[in-house]
């Protein structure tokens, strides 16, 4: 097992330094002097003289990375200069928002879709099944943006239920923790609902073959309730998939929740970067870019590793 | 060599098979739909334009954010513009922007997979690590990046956007190929000394191709989602061009005033297109994979 897992971890190594590699490359892709795209409105003769030793920009552009790397590996992502903080610091300010509305909506999609899910292959070809499928198309098929647009068009205009944007409320002198609920809920639930939809889907699949398996037959014959069959026998072994299917979603969650963050004013990673992407903000698009890979990189590594633990039939060479 | 070929007779299985193609692709009630919407998309874009004589691009100043009336069905935006005229013009950029970035991630990521799968060894190696890299980072970021700095017009969108969707088709074609590299009738096809290039695309391609086009019709709909989430963040093609997206993101201005029609038509344009191209590609996985089984 620990072979196994340390294994997984040297193998993520080639496409981490690809990650930076890519990182690194933006800012020469951009056309002009990187020192200046470095230091935008801090820009001076000196500065840049003194940015250009620091990085080795006069250098070979394999030095130029392994500084930068070297940099990078120090926790040191260099200084915006629209915010004048360091690059971490915004990082882990921004990081916390991120993190809380798509846990709130992985972890709903996850709960949802198996419930959803079960049901549908249980009752498969009956209007249920049916009226499920089409719901679950148009989920599926809905672009964060607009479902984001209608959930506040909905509940925060014309029903006045929710806020339609930020964390809490700035005018209250003391929002508290409920404010910050409310304020949750409506992001974290479009991010829910067009996520919901492909787990469902899969778990449908994967439920209505488990449901064809001997010992779901075995459990039946035993006297086991079919909620019992369902929700226990067969649901161990269905749900497995589901653990790699969030790794390889990741990627597709972070994208959806930068839309998200966009709209409901959510200060997380993705609005962070957007901002600095409007701002042509460097070092924050380059250290965010980074970052972002290596989440979803180490959120693939765990759960590999997870769905190792779990399934007791891989086995490690 | 000669370059005679031999042709073997189709067997009565494979002879039945090939009418069935479409019959299957035709038999789902949801695959008819999604051509259904698809060509009225197509009709709306393309043609609608040729009968709706009004300019999308014209700015009457003198009748901003009107509500649908007799003389603009749709209402007008900000700026003036009709909003009817609009959809229909954004949709002929969209539509084309999407095929024409599938048809090159296809063709590029085909083309990658199948070298990194024919070469092996290291350089595979590489070329895939290069994969994951690109495939760990979420698009949108990249996009975005790249919108920022490009400003693409209609042309460099193309690109732009094949830029991260050939990452899933070299995947799937690099997957297909190295099975298909241990097959006796690749190994017979090398005995004979067919040269590299015509054991690509005669021997290789014609048995994933399935696979890929279906992966492809899929990316069609990425390719529209994501040039309106770029526009939508205001990263898209640059003014006066109508799109969707972009007048999805004009028309939250008006969010709270009720401006409706500013919002609801571009939304439901782009779901629609999402929702034709899904099961149309749904519809062709289905109608390939019974061949296969």
């Amino acid at each position: 097992m620990l072979k196994f897992i340390v294994r997984r971890i040297l193998q993520s190594i080639p496409t981490l330094l690809g990650i930076t590699l890519i990182s690194f490359m933006m800012i020469h892709i951009a056309p002009g002097n990187p020192a200046r795209l470095l230091l935008g409105n801090h820009y001076t003769v000196e500065r840049a003289a003194a940015l250009t030793k620091e990085l080795g920009l006069n250098k070979p552009i394999w030095e130029q990375y392994f500084i930068w790397l070297g940099n990078i590996l120090h926790g040191n992502l260099g200084q915006s200069y629209v915010y004048n903080e360091p690059v971490t610091s915004l990082i882990l300010q921004a990081l916390p928002h991120t993190l809380i509305i798509v846990a709130v909506a992985v972890l709903a999609a996850h709960l949802f879709a198996v419930f959803i899910g079960s049901i549908q292959a249980y009752y498969k070809d009956t209007w249920f099944d049916q009226v499920a499928t089409v719901v679950n198309y148009f989920l599926y098929s809905m672009p964060s943006f607009w479902l984001g647009v209608l959930l506040i068009i909905f509940f925060s205009i014309t029903l006045g239920w929710l806020p339609s944007g930020g964390i809490v409320n700035n005018q209250l002198s003391n929002p508290g923790f409920g404010d910050w609920v409310r304020h949750l809920i409506l992001p974290s639930a479009t991010l829910f609902l067009v996520s919901v939809a492909a787990w469902a889907r899969y778990m449908r699949s994967s439920m209505w073959n488990a449901l064809l398996q001997d010992y779901v037959r075995t459990a039946r014959m035993k006297g086991a309730s079919e909620f019992r069959v369902v929700f226990v026998h067969a649901l161990r072994n269905s749900i497995l998939p589901l653990i790699t299917l969030f790794g390889l979603s990741l990627p597709i969650l972070l994208s959806g929740a930068l839309f998200v963050e966009e709209i409901f004013n959510y200060p997380g990673m993705g609005l962070l970067f957007w901002d600095a992407v409007m701002s042509r903000d460097y070092p924050i698009i380059m250290g965010v870019t980074v970052f972002i890979g290596v989440v979803t990189l180490v959120g693939n590594l765990i759960a590999d590793i997870l769905y190792g633990i779990v399934d007791p039939r891989i086995q490690y060479k | 060599m000669s370059d005679q070929t031999i042709t073997i007779p189709m067997t009565q299985e494979q002879a039945s098979e090939r009418p069935n193609f479409m019959h299957r692709f035709w038999r789902l009630w949801s695959t008819r739909m999604g051509v259904l919407l698809f060509l009225g998309l197509v009709l709306f874009s393309f043609v609608g334009p040729l009968i709706y004589r009004e300019s999308a691009i014209l700015p009457h100043v003198a009748h901003t954010v009107l509500p649908p009336s007799a003389r603009f069905p749709l209402g007008t935006d900000s700026l003036g513009h009709n909003v009817l005229a609009q959809l229909m013009v954004g949709g002929q950029s969209s539509l084309e922007v999407g095929f024409l970035a599938a048809a090159v991630s296809m063709i590029f990521g085909t083309f990658y997979g199948m070298v990194s799968a024919m070469v092996g060894g290291w350089l595979d190696a590489l070329m895939m690590r290069v994969v994951d890299a690109m495939m760990t980072i979420p698009s949108i970021f990249i996009l975005l990046f790249l919108n920022a700095v490009f400003r693409p017009n209609l042309f460099l969108m193309i690109f732009v956007l094949a830029s991260t969707s050939w990452l899933g088709v070299s995947r799937l074609v690099r997957g297909e190929v190295l099975v298909i590299k241990n097959q006796l009738y690749l190994e017979a096809a090398q005995a004979i000394g067919t040269r590299t290039w015509r054991i690509m695309t005669r021997y290789m391609l014609p048995n994933f191709l399935g696979t890929v086009l279906v992966a492809s019709t899929l990316s069609v709909a990425d390719g529209i989602l994501a040039m309106a989430g770029l526009s939508f963040l205001g990263l898209g093609l640059p003014p006066p061009t109508p799109n969707w997206g972009g007048m999805l993101s004009d028309g939250l201005n008006y969010m709270f005033q009720n401006g409706w029609w500013m919002l609801y038509p571009p939304g439901i344009m782009i779901l629609l297109s999402q929702v034709s191209i899904n099961l149309i590609g749904d519809g062709l996985r289905g109608a390939i994979e019974t061949r296969q089984a």
